[in-house]
């Protein structure tokens, strides 16, 4: 098992959000979690990253506890997080965006590990992009890029936050190809979405949640043949 | 008003100017980093300047002892800051903004008053070390060294602050920490660490003014809000947050102050309040500020 997450309890300030949510992501697997705004999805994904952490509930990565620890230590221990709004330092250049996210002790980087050169090959726009500003890409190139950050300190575990959202449809194509590129190289992914088209075509399985609670969880392929889950949680 | 005159005057300016920068320079790093308007950021100068008297009066025989001075009290400065970050500053990150206000504040109380309690209140002078006393002549017109050297030191500082956050891993850290807290943290970044490491420099800037003033002017209690206030008007000309915008600011402030004493002396301190209003009103993010 490499993520979980048990019973957690989540608040912003006084607003609780999520109400014992848990839920597991094993090797090389995909998970989605599908809901509509304002469930639980980002809470959910930044309680992991601990950005947000829980008030209650254990959350383990490859057996450890990390709830509690700092973003920092989380990110070093193999989980790396692509969030909703993507966040480029707009006042570093491209290469300097992938440049930082490289992990200490790893500056040179191991054969298997990502190096910049190898994000380049996956991206090949960030080759072409490499001497210009963080600010000045264009929505499907920063999305590109956050990946691609993220990847610099080679995660075990990958949390997209809504990788397609204000995304041209060809740009989500290509991003969905990349993602798949992604698992075929044994990545473990867990992601959220709203559009579940792209979360359905990419992911084993799914959990669906409802303010604040996994409402419904299982195979993909059992979500697909079932319209009438999609209808009831999601309103499709 | 003659030549000589003006290029006196100019000089002067450029030369207070310079020390300014120094300090606006630290106050516009930490607040750009840290997002913290630190109040006392004039007593962490006014700490310089006393402790460059302290060791300089205590150590009169050691040779050099101003340069062994300019060396170690803005390390101390430093670490004092350091130390004022890890165990007042960081609790209160997640508050209101009044609460800086009302910490700042009273750290300028404690460190006047500790420095009232060690140096007392009388004014302190500090000699001009050697090899700057005196005067050179240039273009046949007499200068200060001492003010020469000032203005060197500086542009030094400036162009290295600005090489280390352009070219360095650290300025890279410190440019992503400062445009997004939460996302360098989110990629490996230790941000307590990299905000502790920012105030320090800030006050070590601080601390740098401090020890360079005394020798053009004296040690004294007060200087501290003096400071703090052009400060203020520094980094509302040039932009908080921006090195050069503290650079020009500085420059700007000096200037207009070295001119406005000599040309009507009674409304000179009223000069540099005046830029300020016409620069907020066409420009409120300063010269070389960002518009929110």
């Amino acid at each position: 098992m490499v993520l979980a997450v048990k019973e957690i309890n989540t608040f912003y300030g006084l607003s609780h959000i999520l109400f014992g949510v848990s839920l597991e992501v094993r090797q090389s697997e995909t998970v989605c979690i599908l809901g509509r705004n304002g469930v639980g999805k980002t809470t959910t994904l930044r309680s992991i990253m601990g950005l947000a952490p829980p008030r209650s509930g254990s959350i383990k990565f490859k057996g450890e506890e990390i709830r509690g620890k700092q973003p920092f230590d989380i990110y070093r221990l193999g989980i790396g997080l692509v969030p909703e709004d993507r966040i480029i330092f707009p006042d570093l250049t491209v290469h300097e965006n992938l440049e930082i996210a490289v992990k200490k002790g790893e500056r040179r980087g191991s054969m298997e590990g990502w190096t910049i050169e190898k994000v380049q090959r996956l991206f090949p726009i960030l080759k072409a992009r490499d001497k210009q500003w963080g600010g000045t890409l264009s929505g499907g190139e920063q999305q590109m890029l956050t990946i691609a950050r993220t990847l610099m300190g080679n995660p075990r575990l990958l949390l997209l936050d809504e990788p397609s959202e204000g995304l041209a449809p060809l740009v989500v194509k290509a991003i969905e190809e990349q993602i798949l590129l992604l698992k075929k190289e044994g990545m473990t992914i867990l992601l959220s979405e709203q559009n579940s088209n792209l979360a359905l075509k990419i992911s084993d399985r799914g959990y669906i949640l409802e303010k604040g609670l996994v409402a419904w969880q299982g195979a993909v392929s059992e979500l697909k043949g079932d319209p009438e889950i999609m209808k009831n949680y999601l309103g499709l | 008003m003659t030549f000589d005159a003006i290029a006196g005057q100019t000089l002067s300016g450029i030369s207070v100017g310079m020390v300014l920068f120094l300090i606006a320079a630290g106050l516009s790093i930490i607040f750009g980093t840290l997002k913290v308007l630190n109040l006392a950021h004039g007593s962490i100068f006014m700490l310089g300047g006393f402790l460059c008297y302290g060791f300089t009066s205590s150590f009169v025989s050691l040779p050099g002892v101003f340069w062994w001075t300019l060396l170690a009290a803005p390390l101390i400065v430093a670490l004092v800051g350091g130390l004022i970050e890890i165990f007042l500053l960081r609790r209160i990150y997640t508050q209101e903004m009044l609460y800086q206000y009302i910490l700042t504040f009273g750290l300028i109380l404690i460190i006047g008053e500790t420095c009232k309690f060690i140096w007392g209140v009388g004014y302190h002078s500090v000699g001009i070390p050697w090899p700057f006393g005196g005067n050179v002549s240039l273009w046949g017109l007499s200068f200060p060294v001492y003010n020469l050297f000032l203005i060197g030191c500086g542009f030094t500082v400036f162009i290295g602050l600005v090489a280390l956050m352009r070219y360095t891993g650290l300025g890279r850290i410190i440019r992503a920490v400062t445009y997004h807290r939460e996302m360098a943290s989110a990629l490996g970044i230790n941000v307590p660490k990299v905000y502790t490491g920012v105030f320090m420099l800030g006050c070590w800037l601080g601390g740098l003014a401090g020890t360079l003033m005394p020798p053009m002017s004296v040690v004294a209690l007060g200087s501290d809000m003096a400071v703090i206030i052009e400060c203020f008007i520094i980094v509302v000309i040039g932009g908080l947050g921006s090195l050069p915008g503290a650079f020009v600011g500085a420059i700007i402030l000096g200037l207009l102050n070295a001119f406005g004493i000599y040309i009507i002396p009674k409304l000179a301190v009223a000069f540099g309040f005046m830029l300020m209003i016409v620069i907020l009103i066409i420009r409120p993010w300063g010269l070389m500020g960002k518009p929110e």
